[in-house]
């Protein structure tokens, strides 16, 4: 097939009266890296969810790889091939990180080498010496890449990285930009919600800026990095002299 | 030695971990063994009340591990397990009246009723979370016992003396034959707590108890699993209950809903441990051993009273129970 793996059509969040997304359209394209920016609040993670499943929107429509999944539960968008990461991770605590990774494997793939599977996907985000440890034991950038290591043991066809990068040192966000990079060259699209500037322009082969609930722009980095209007509402109003 | 083949070795050192197989084969052999040490007690000891002590340890062992599938794997608190153990109680009182039932029909009539209730439970507050699901089990215990209470067949609040069938006469006797029946009750529950807990369900179980938006987005079928482990929980609770007709051939409403048996039903798992199969034998063998030594060398009231101070010990100084404390030791002494 070669149509889009995911599409938003007309996609619209409300919280009560206030609106806190869209109506949205949204495009992705099979292998792409699509990175969505915009200010705090401007509906980033509400679309996410109602891509994920975990909010319905009132309005519109989600299709994934065709199919319309607006109705369908996240459990089941993710055995479709749809997989996410949390802004603030939510590790299975009480658990192994070993057994972390075996929960999604269970659902979606069984398979009698699951542990091997899990243990190969820790290895690419070098967490194997903490295979035996309780998740809870993790330190800020190690659950960041449990986050990711979790969503990818599956084999997703869509990773939607939700500020995967978000409090990391500059040595671990270059770390974790090359495992999204490597990656996405598996074939895997890849959506990054990022505020870190330098690390979306540089991963991303497109980029939407949100404004309220709004798309503002969707081009390319070096297109978006010059948009006056991305810059007025993204990096502040900028004064020449 | 390749990367992988150290991380898994090296795991399994850190863990101290026998292969899966291994382990489930010492375990089968323990409980074997455990029977076997039942029917040897039935045949040595000849003190009654040894097998009405063992009976009641042993009915705990089987109700916190029942209780523990939904409360310590799913994390969701049932306060309202006497709900489920008298429903079971008063399945097998019917059918004993109704038809001289046999304990085995008994007990799977109980299993089946206990597991409606539990699916019941479960879609009307797996929506409700926390506290509010603990609310919603404690209305189930007053629900039940009310209903109980207006059945004048089942002899309402006041009780039902009943004639239930004789034990085989292999077993030597009635209190022998109810010990046996109950130690191999308890023995399947654990088997069977154990195989949840190891089993993909026990996974998806545990993570939904850490976060189910992060269980639900790795493809955990959250709510099914949810309603599966109220059911299989509920009909362990009630299938715990069928004997006790069988046993005490009088019953009532205040015994078979007890709130002393809820609380010690939530203690136990507490005590010894939530987190896998072994927490609930060891908090109800220490508990229920402590309450009725005490009981009987002290004060009958005493025995609730213990069960509160070490419960409140317990949450305070070592949420994770005694298997909490020992895993802590090892691993300090490996580290």
């Amino acid at each position: 097939m070669s149509g889009p793996i995911l599409e938003v059509r007309g996609v619209e969040q409300r919280f009560g009266p206030f609106r806190a997304l869209g109506p949205v359209d949204l495009v992705l394209h099979r292998g792409e890296r699509l990175g969505i920016i915009g200010p705090n609040g401007s509906g980033k993670t509400t679309l996410i969810n109602c891509i994920s499943g975990t909010l319905r929107p009132q309005e519109g429509r989600v299709l994934f790889d065709g199919v319309d999944v607006t109705d369908v539960p996240p459990h089941r968008r993710a055995r479709m091939g749809l997989s996410r990461s949390f802004q603030i991770p939510k590790p299975f605590t009480g658990m192994t990180v070993l057994e972390n990774l075996l929960v999604p494997i269970d659902q979606i793939s069984p398979s009698a080498d699951a542990e091997d599977r899990a243990i190969a996907v820790l290895e690419s985000v070098g967490l194997q010496r903490r295979a035996a440890h309780e998740a809870g034991d993790l330190s800020q950038l190690e659950l960041r890449k449990l986050e990711l290591a979790r969503a990818l043991v599956v084999e997703p066809k869509v990773l939607v990285a939700d500020e995967a990068m978000a409090g990391l040192s500059e040595g671990e966000i270059d770390d974790v930009l090359a495992i999204l990079t490597r990656l996405s060259g598996t074939g895997i699209a890849v959506i990054m919600i990022e505020h870190i500037m330098h690390a979306v322009m540089r991963f991303s082969t497109r980029i939407v800026c949100f404004e309220t609930g709004r798309t503002i722009a969707d081009a390319a980095p070096d297109v978006i990095a010059a948009d006056p209007l991305v810059q007025k509402v993204y990096f502040g109003e900028q004064t020449r002299h | 030695m390749s990367l992988r083949e150290n991380a898994m070795d090296w795991a399994v050192r850190r863990t101290g971990r026998t292969p899966r197989a291994t382990r489930s084969l010492v375990f089968a052999l323990g409980c074997l063994a455990v029977l076997a040490l039942g029917v040897v007690l039935t045949r040595m000891v000849d003190n009654p009340y040894v097998f009405f002590a063992g009976y009641v340890v042993i009915q705990y062992v089987a109700l916190a591990t029942g209780w523990n599938v939904l409360g310590g794997y799913a994390g969701y608190i049932n306060f309202g397990p006497t709900a489920f153990y008298g429903v079971g109680v008063y399945m097998a009182a019917f059918l004993v009246k109704a038809m001289g039932a046999p304990l085995p029909v008994a007990i799977a009539a109980a299993g089946v009723a206990g597991a409606l209730l539990g699916l019941a439970m479960g879609w009307m507050t797996l929506r409700v979370q926390g506290v509010y699901f603990a609310i919603a089990t404690i209305a189930l215990v007053v629900m039940a016992e009310t209903v109980i209470h207006n059945i004048d067949y089942l002899g309402g609040a006041s009780g039902l003396a009943l004639m239930p069938p004789q034990a085989p006469a292999w077993a030597g006797g009635q209190p022998q034959f109810m010990l046996m029946v109950m130690l191999a009750i308890a023995v399947a529950f654990v088997a069977l707590a154990r195989w949840i807990e190891i089993s993909a369900m026990g996974r998806g179980l545990r993570a939904l108890k850490a976060s189910e938006i992060a269980a639900e987005c790795a493809g955990v079928p959250t709510f099914r699993l949810k309603l599966i482990a109220c059911a299989v929980s509920g009909a362990m609770l009630a299938i715990a209950g069928a004997p006790y007709v069988y046993y005490a051939s009088f019953i009532e409403p205040g015994t078979a809903f007890s709130l002393a048996l809820s609380l010690n039903a939530i203690a136990m798992p507490l005590i010894g441990g939530k987190r896998s199969w072994v927490g609930p034998v060891i908090g109800a063998l220490l508990l229920a051993t402590v309450q009725q030594a005490a009981s009987v060398t002290i004060s009958s009231e005493l025995n609730i009273l213990v069960v509160g101070v070490v419960l409140i010990l317990f949450v305070a100084v070592a949420p994770d129970g005694i298997v909490g404390i020992v895993e802590k030791l090892t691993r300090r002494r490996g580290a």
